[in-house]
């Protein structure tokens, strides 16, 4: 029991924090990206704003997902039967 | 709140908190309560889901009808102005990605409506997490329904997957359509890697992973931004019934209150981006699927 409670807590840490560091990173990239496009060419800023909160929102779904199903194994506890 | 209310009588753990608060009410078709048994169960369905959706649904269709209604062509009042820039932004998002005036005038449209109720269901997110599961919780029993209220439609895999499979039947109903029935047929199966007696198989095996892979993935990122969104507010309140159990300022959970406070608020000014961001996201891969199921390989 306290072995499964252990790894579970385990795999909570590492859904997050390995979750946090993907979408970062990818947050990271694209805005990056998003800053030296539109410093080349501004008159494109605003139709790529509106891809770039596409992507962001793509991104950081999978994060979120992965949060969501960390603090359920956390809290309602699916595994401790 | 409800937790402090609760823990002066039984007492429920976080656990119990959360797992209450997570589930559904649900019915069989006979109209009885009944708990689902797996997590694909086809005999019951979610009420709390179906009365929320389909009022917010009701009300996001009255208000636009009101704008249209009083609609003039001379000086727009704000209201007119604003249903006015929603309408014409969607048009122009429209645009840019279905190129087929016809098909523009069913998909916009609804391209509109999905954005106006997913954005309303999101938004039930706003109401604190136990106002209204605590008015059931007086009112629900004594009316013969299971004690369980999840107001945030969105948050429920059911309702997200129903959608984006409606969104997938759209799409095949255009693809349909527009390349009739034998030249989609021709394109299941030539469509990624060529048109070659050998290459079939794997082109039909890769065709349907793709609109697998799309539908599962529309529903499944709505879900859970909204479903982890849910669970997060729900966490903070406990924080807060934490310090409202202990009620003494001195003593180490005085610190639970102000932090319940402080992240409830950056908590929910974040959360205002997200719903609709989701929403936005939700009805810009809708015009997208549609957009794919018009353009022929």
């Amino acid at each position: 029991m306290e072995n499964i409670l252990g790894l579970v807590a385990l795999a909570c840490g590492l859904i997050v924090g390995l979750g946090a560091m993907g979408a970062s990173i990818g947050i990271a990239l694209m805005g990056g990206k998003f800053l030296e496009a539109s410093a080349r060419q501004p008159e494109l800023m605003n139709e790529l704003q509106v891809k770039m909160f596409i992507l962001a929102g793509l991104i950081d779904a999978a994060y979120l997902i992965g949060v969501a199903i960390a603090l359920l194994f956390a809290f309602a506890k699916p595994f401790a039967v | 709140m409800a937790a402090a209310e609760h823990a002066g009588t039984h007492g429920p753990t976080a656990g119990e908190y959360v797992q209450h608060h997570l589930h559904q009410l649900q019915m069989n078709f006979s109209f009885e309560n009944q708990s689902q048994h797996s997590i694909v169960d086809f005999s019951v369905f979610n009420v709390d889901s179906l009365f929320y959706s389909v009022l917010l649904g009701a009300i996001g269709c009255y208000v636009m009808w009101l704008a249209a209604r009083k609609a003039t062509s001379g000086v727009p009042g704000r209201f007119q102005a604003a249903v006015e820039i929603l309408s014409e932004y969607v048009e122009t998002q429209a645009k840019g990605v279905i190129h087929n005036a016809n098909s523009r005038k069913l998909v916009s449209p609804l391209a509109l409506t999905v954005f106006v109720w997913i954005f309303l269901m999101n938004a039930m997110d706003m109401l604190p997490v136990d106002a209204i599961p605590t008015l059931w919780h007086s009112a629900g029993p004594a009316l013969g329904f299971d004690n369980y209220m999840r107001i945030v439609p969105t948050a429920d895999l059911a309702t997200t997957l129903g959608m984006s499979v409606s969104v997938l039947l759209i799409c095949i109903f255009y693809n349909i359509k527009i390349k009739g029935l034998g030249g989609w047929a021709h394109e299941l199966v030539a469509a990624p890697f060529g048109d070659n007696i050998f290459l079939y198989p794997i082109n039909f095996l890769m065709q349907m992973i793709e609109f697998a892979a799309k539908t599962v993935s529309h529903g499944m990122r709505l879900f859970g931004n909204m479903f982890a969104g849910e669970l997060i507010f729900m966490l903070i309140a406990l924080m807060g019934g934490a310090w409202a159990w202990q009620f003494n300022p001195l003593a180490g959970g005085f610190w639970l209150g102000f932090g319940h406070v402080f992240a409830g608020t950056v908590w929910t000014l974040f959360h205002i981006l997200v719903i609709t961001l989701q929403a936005f996201i939700f009805m810009m891969l809708t015009l997208i699927y549609v957009g794919q199921a018009h353009s022929s390989h």
